[in-house]
């Protein structure tokens, strides 16, 4: 087999599909607001996932580091909004202050939490990442005594929306005779964050610093005998993720208008890194339809298995969120054993696993 | 020997690992642009001594000195920095990267762009790129694998890899290339052609500290010869020499010599 790889830049013939894409992103709200602005909402969590899974895809698919504890910065980018900009302290700065703020918070950690973890790999990195992640939980829960900071597990509410000028994204309003709703603004802000996560994914994995990134992940030793500063180039993976995390937080908090610790839980932790996994590690098609997909169906699955039920049986036998976990582990177990290398993986890690398993 | 034509030096150096002495004391001195030859049985040292000297392993006592400068220990990104590149015994290239990016790593240490010149893709960063691939068609050519640019590291020739490997090496603009048994498991034709090459690269103005178990390949190409055994030179001379000195012929052979 005759490895040969060429890069073609993504819109190179490819225009009229970028024009069928740009389409259906635009009509997705109006569609979803069919079913009611819930699905608006739904949607948006899918394509906030997307941001994350992108974000980590940084850390776990270029680099190789298996970071369980990607929801810390996610956490950290959230309160870092629901502080400045509620009021619990009575401060309410404007986003584009916060934003940045919480990217640079979160990457503060990120070198925190990589400094350690430097000469870990694998499943021991694997490890002390999720403990680090369940740590910023907790304090998150705990640090309402004795000063009260993070109003523990109630929570923070009244968050600000993200407003510029007049123009608030949690309201109603109509622009060029079209009437939008909050959950649709914020739709379409999300979709310019998502593109912009895609460019960065994309130039960063053609560049110096990502030949570095995945030269780590073949052969560390190598990469060090290359002249590769790896300790540095690690932090610098560990921070552009936490980066990227802590700015989903942030619009997370201003979307919800409400943040607590139960957001940040191990379990999004997993389900961000088993997007990245179930579509295709390091692949940026392949991490978005697994973000989509892990926040769609299970939602689907929820509004679809109700009526189901009631028409099936009359009543409901089996809870929609108990239901919803098995559905998903039960998806991630059959990927796994039917396409080990994610669901839409680069034609490199396809290869790569079926030549093993040949 | 004047100084200038030193370019490496070898302080007593000690390695151990437990009770095992790997190295002991060993000192020996590389002049420039010479290729300098490092043989001995399996488990001498030779490619311990090679760790110690490109920072993965951190010697007992003993240090380096190279090209004036004193190595710093267990720092393996800056004894490339300082002009050090190696190879390995068993090859590790990176498998999953193309030949030709595999060359384009090499680059690294001597290009400059950083996480905000590779997002906003400015001119500069452009034209380091630019530059990067060129230097690393160049290189590819070099040691004669340039048709397989873009075929993966893994997807080569045995012989091909160990071509790729020198050719990334090489992109780290080294003073010093140490190959580490560069013609293992090579058939007769590609070993010369090994030969050839690594001549080249000496006439290219990089000295070149090879440790070999092929005795016809070393005995041709290099001007000086160390023997390591258990850890210790016990020999270093012109290749005709050394091959006639009887402790070497005892470490080869073993046990007294009718």
């Amino acid at each position: 087999m005759n490895g040969q790889r060429r890069r073609i830049p993504l819109w190179q013939g490819h225009w009229l599909g970028l024009v069928l894409l740009a389409a259906t992103l635009f009509a997705v709200p109006f569609v979803a607001a069919l079913g009611g602005q819930a699905w608006v909402r739904i949607a948006n969590f899918a394509i906030l996932y997307v941001f994350l899974a992108l974000g980590l895809n940084i850390v776990v698919g270029y680099a190789g580091l298996l970071d369980l504890g990607y929801v810390a910065f996610y956490a950290v980018g959230a309160y870092a909004y629901a502080l400045l900009a509620s009021p619990h302290f009575g401060i309410h700065l404007p986003f584009w202050v916060i934003l940045p703020f919480g990217a640079g918070l979160a990457c503060f950690f990120g070198v925190v939490l990589g400094a350690p973890t430097l000469k870990l790999r694998g499943d021991y990195l694997a490890i002390v990442t999720l403990g680090f992640g369940e740590i910023i939980r907790i304090f998150m829960n705990n640090l309402n005594a004795p000063i009260n900071i993070t109003n523990g597990a109630q929570g923070i509410t009244l968050i600000d929306p993200i407003r510029i000028g007049d123009f608030s994204f949690s309201q109603t309003s109509t622009i060029f005779g079209v009437t939008l709703s909050g959950p649709q603004k914020y739709y379409f802000l999300l979709v310019a964050l998502a593109i912009l996560v895609i460019m960065v994914n994309m130039r960063l994995q053609d560049s110096r610093i990502g030949r570095a990134w995945q030269a780590i992940r073949e052969d560390e030793v190598a990469a060090k005998a290359c002249g590769i500063n790896t300790r540095n180039i690690k932090l610098l993976a560990f921070a552009m993720g936490a980066s990227f995390g802590g700015i989903a937080g942030g619009v997370f908090a201003a979307m919800q208008g409400f943040v607590s610790p139960e957001s940040f839980s191990l379990m999004e932790s997993i389900t961000i890194l088993s997007m990245v996994v179930l579509g295709g590690m390091g692949h940026i098609p392949g991490v978005i339809l697994g973000a989509v997909l892990l926040t769609g169906l299970p939602e689907a699955l929820r509004y679809g298995i109700e009526p189901l039920q009631k028409a099936a049986f009359g009543r409901m036998i089996i809870d929609p969120e108990s239901l919803r976990m098995l559905v998903f582990g039960l998806a991630l177990v059959l990927v796994m054993r039917f396409r080990p290398a994610g669901l839409w993986p680069s034609s490199l890690r396809r290869r790569e696993l079926s030549e093993t398993t040949d | 020997m004047s100084a200038h034509q030193v370019l490496l030096e070898a302080h007593e150096v000690a390695k151990h690992f437990g009770g095992v002495k790997a190295l002991h004391d060993v000192s020996l001195t590389i002049r420039r642009g010479e290729i300098y030859g490092l043989i001995g049985p399996n488990g001498a040292g030779k490619t311990t001594f090679f760790n110690c000297l490109t920072g993965l392993y951190r010697n007992e006592s003993g240090h380096f000195v190279f090209d004036g400068v004193k190595l710093a220990a267990d720092a393996p990104h800056k004894a490339a920095e300082i002009g050090i590149a190696r190879t390995f015994q068993n090859i590790r290239l990176f498998g999953n990267m193309t030949a030709i990016e595999n060359v384009m790593v090499g680059r690294h240490l001597r290009t400059r762009a950083g996480v905000f010149g590779a997002i906003s893709r400015n001119a500069a960063t452009r034209a380091e790129e630019a530059a990067i691939a060129r230097r690393a068609e160049e290189l590819l050519h070099y040691v004669g694998i340039q048709e397989r640019a873009h075929d993966y590291a893994r997807h080569l020739s045995y012989g091909d890899q160990r071509r790729l490997e020198i050719a990334r090496a090489l992109a780290t603009e080294p003073k010093l290339l140490a190959l580490d048994e560069p013609a293992a498991g090579m058939n007769g034709t590609e070993t010369e052609a090994l030969r050839l090459l690594v001549e080249g690269i000496c006439r290219d103005g990089v000295t070149v500290l090879l440790i070999e178990h092929d005795v016809k390949l070393v005995m041709g190409l290099c001007g000086r010869v160390a023997v390591l055994d258990y850890g210790e030179k016990i020999c270093e001379d012109v290749p005709a020499v050394v091959q006639k000195d009887p402790r070497v012929i005892e470490a080869y052979l073993g046990g007294s010599v009718a």
